[in-house]
């Protein structure tokens, strides 16, 4: 094995666009389930993202038009699940799983043209003095806006949860719809708004899967990344900040594993490519195992106001 | 119109099918305590929440101050001045008592400035409260402090409250009604939900008294009798429960050092529990809610299994035992919860009699159920507590709460329980039904059967038991026969005061 062919610098610099994608997709089906609605549609938002983020990056040469089509297309397609589950009261499990096998369908259809093709990319940030510094300059304070937008949105989630009156109805909601609807908050209406964000951000991950990871479009291509954010959000006990490290942390390892496979390291690839998943388990329930988790209680159950 | 802060004037309401409120007329003076009453169903529910903006009325009008008040969501209903105080708390467990407070507030003040309103607030009323701790944590009196605060710092003119007492001791209740006298004073006016009389008749001005949605009468409590206000409220006189002569038999029961740990986050342990319970015999436990009664039921029931040697049922020790074979054995049980818990809400009351009396009434035949018997025994259930339903076709939750609630219960008793527990038996039922109820009880027992009430009703603990004991943070108090007790002792007795030299003397 040569671990000299690892460049530490290039490792940590890939390590962050290999967690960017799922970071979006988590922390908006954070914000989701903060609200108390259980959306299994991730992955099915983030393909649709990926694919009409890189049908709008071609067609307009503009990736930066990729990523707002893909989050309104992510927020379009997650307003479906909000119209069956909030006004229809369909069982919000079976609708997810639907618009997850609805978007990969869909994805597919919509992609057949563009196969092959190559999407413009989101330029590096050139950010005065610190891009320059040595080492560090070129694996934290080079990257794409979306990487830096990724991390704004994380804190800004934080925030909205933990200083304002707007995160405090949002919790609410999710502790006890009916408790908030007898104060007289509109649980769907807020729950709504709540899943289109969430939808919007999936959105944006999957662009970023297929406008900046891989700019290209492949069929299937998030490859399970909804599901992986969905499990993060549960083993990061709905809490911004762990989130985050579930994301880089999957990340970190699976663009580690890739490295230790092309140096050719004596493990059995498949334990190798397991790894990312193993790893970001068990980290994420040491953490989760210590301490409160508590989901919010009124997670996955429909809100009908009676009377 | 000086004389009159709220009126109400033809307010009309129905639901398909029913007619909640039909044409309630009535005022509210400034700085008076008006007690609303009437039977579950009565219409008390949908009249406030009509004026608390939730329903709106399809007839009718309502005047606050001289001035139209139609409030569309209960925001401007508190913009208004009015508020108003839950039965079922509406408060969020995994928050903390200031983020509750400020959830219920329009334009809440910095947290840190709110902490110290709520704690002046609590003050000067007389109801002790940190801001900063978690609701699950508090019990359910420390939980309606949190409410009537949310509500006070708004400076309400009117303050409507749904069955406040319903869940506190009786010391819990001297500290609320000085709280509302205290407020009356003040000038707030208070409308007061509650099927108490007596305390209505201690803490009410005036009183309206609905029945069937409609108003009955508008009086002084104070002048009137008990006897008189409950059966206007039920438009019919009905029995007290009497007791029959019964003899004290074997102990039936045994609970010994039941020891178990907390169920979930925000449930009780049981701690070191012993009682027993004769033939012929009625034990009643009470205490506030959230003190261990669902844990202890569970744990008598088989629902959650202890050391073996915890539960004997006669000679057997039931205690690591499931509870389909300790209902083989006769020990059934009732629980709370009627939907849900006792009774599944979307099959029928033909399906629900034989999901508990299967083994004990025969109700299957190698293993296929014989619906011609279940469909009978569910029939005998429903002519016996005269349980109104269509049939026994339909589903439980079609039926009214004290309805199912003689169904759940009569189906225990009709069994032919040698121990029956029941967690609060008369839990939103009105007073003809839980006096039916209790009759079925008392001649339970009369025939030879051991029964354990687990209510937090102290009136009907000591109109059926004969002995007391109250749970207070999962332990059992000593226990007293009731009649040597007084509502004092009963009211130390729940708040966790435990007299210690006679610690053994009974049991």
């Amino acid at each position: 094995m040569d671990l000299s062919s690892i460049n530490p610098v290039l490792l940590v610099a890939s390590i962050m666009i290999s967690a960017t994608p799922i970071l979006l997709a988590a922390i908006g089906e954070m914000v989701v389930e903060k609200s108390g609605v259980l959306n299994l549609g991730v992955e099915g938002m983030m393909i649709t993202g990926a694919v009409v983020g890189f049908a709008a990056a071609v067609g307009t040469s503009s990736p930066e038009v990729g990523f707002v089509a893909a989050a309104v297309a992510g927020a379009a397609l997650s307003l479906v699940f909000a119209l069956l589950t909030q006004v229809f009261l369909s069982n919000q499990v079976a609708t997810g799983l639907g618009l997850t096998l609805a978007g990969l369908g869909l994805s597919s259809l919509l992609g057949k043209p563009y196969e092959g093709m190559k999407s413009p990319t989101l330029p590096k940030l050139d950010i005065p003095v610190l891009s320059d510094l040595p080492v560090v300059g070129r694996m934290l304070f080079s990257h794409d806006m979306m990487v830096y937008l990724s991390m704004v949105l994380v804190l800004a989630v934080w925030a909205f949860l933990k200083f304002t009156r707007a995160g405090l109805i949002l919790k609410a909601v999710g502790e006890s719809h009916e408790s908030a609807h007898a104060l007289g908050y509109k649980v769907v209406r807020i729950r709504v708004a709540a899943i289109v964000f969430g939808g919007a951000c999936a959105g944006l991950g999957g662009a970023y899967i297929s406008l900046v990871r891989v700019p290209q479009w492949t069929e299937g291509m998030t490859a399970g990344a909804g599901w992986i954010a969905l499990a993060i959000v549960v083993f990061a006990s709905w809490r911004a900040g762990r989130v985050m490290i579930g994301a880089y942390l999957f990340g970190g390892v699976t663009v580690l594993q890739l490295n230790l496979q092309a140096a050719g390291a004596k493990v059995p690839v498949a334990l190798l490519s397991a790894s990312p998943y193993l790893v970001t388990i068990i980290v994420l329930v040491i953490i989760s195992a210590r301490g409160a988790h508590a989901a919010p209680a009124s997670l996955g159950r429909s809100f009908h106001a009676t009377r | 119109m000086g004389d009159t802060l709220l009126s109400l004037k033809g307010l009309t309401k129905a639901y398909p099918g029913v007619v909640a409120n039909d044409d309630v007329s009535f005022d509210i003076r400034p700085g008076e305590i008006h007690a609303l009453l009437g039977e579950n169903g009565a219409g008390k529910s949908t009249l406030v929440k009509m004026i608390y903006g939730l329903v709106k009325p399809d007839q009718g009008q309502m005047t606050l101050k001289g001035a139209p008040y139609t409030p569309a969501e209960p925001r401007a209903a508190r913009a208004a001045g009015v508020a108003m105080v839950f039965q079922h708390f509406s408060l969020f467990d995994a928050l903390t008592v200031a983020e509750n407070v400020a959830l219920g507030m329009e334009n809440p003040p910095k947290p840190r400035d709110l902490a110290r309103q709520i704690r002046d607030v609590s003050e000067a009323y007389g109801l002790p409260l940190e801001p900063g701790r978690v609701v699950g944590t508090l019990s359910a009196g420390e939980r309606q402090r949190v409410e009537i605060i949310r509500c006070l710092l708004q400076n309400p003119r009117l303050l409507i409250m749904d069955e406040p007492t319903s869940v506190l001791t009786p010391q819990e209740v001297d500290i609320l009604f000085q709280t509302l006298r205290q407020l009356r004073a003040e000038g707030t006016s208070i409308l007061y939900i509650s099927h108490k009389l007596e305390e209505i008749r201690a803490l009410c001005d005036t009183a309206t008294i609905l029945r069937l949605g409609k108003k009955v009468a508008t009086c002084t409590p104070a002048d009137t009798t008990a006897r008189e206000l409950a059966e206007m409220m039920v438009g019919a006189s009905f029995n007290t429960p009497e007791p029959k002569p019964r003899d004290k038999g074997a102990v039936l029961l045994q609970v010994e050092g039941l020891s178990l740990a907390a169920p979930g986050n925000f449930g009780t342990p049981l701690r070191d529990i012993s009682f027993q319970v004769h033939a012929g015999e009625i034990l009643g436990i009470g205490g506030v809610a959230g003190n261990g009664q669902d844990e202890l039921l569970a744990a008598l029931s088989g629902e959650r299994r202890s050391m073996a040697q915890s539960v004997w049922l006669a000679e057997t020790a039931v205690g690591a035992m499931g509870p389909v074979k300790r209902r083989a054995l006769g020990l059934l049980c009732a629980p709370e919860e009627r939907l849900g818990h006792a009774a599944a809400p979307d099959l029928s009351l033909t399906e629900n009699a034989f999901l508990t009396a299967a083994k004990r009434q025969d109700l299957t035949k190698r293993g296929l159920i014989r619906w011609g018997e279940a469909r009978n025994f569910a029939d005998k259930i429903i002519k016996a507590f005269d349980v109104r339903t269509p049939s026994a076709a339909t589903a439980a939750r079609a039926l009214s709460g004290g309805n199912l609630q003689k169904f759940v219960i009569g189906r225990e008793i009709l069994q032919r329980p040698r121990v029956l527990v029941v967690n609060q038996p008369t839990w939103g039922v009105d007073a003809a039904a839980a006096a039916a109820i209790r009759q079925a009880l008392l001649d339970l027992a009369a025939s030879g059967a051991a029964i354990v009430v687990i209510s937090q009703d102290l009136d009907e603990l000591m109109e059926v038991s004969d002995r007391f004991g109250a749970l207070n943070e999962g332990r059992l108090s000593v226990i007293h026969p009731v009649e040597t007790l007084t509502l004092d002792q009963i009211g130390l007795m729940m708040g966790g005061a435990h007299d210690m030299e006679v610690a053994h003397a009974h049991a």
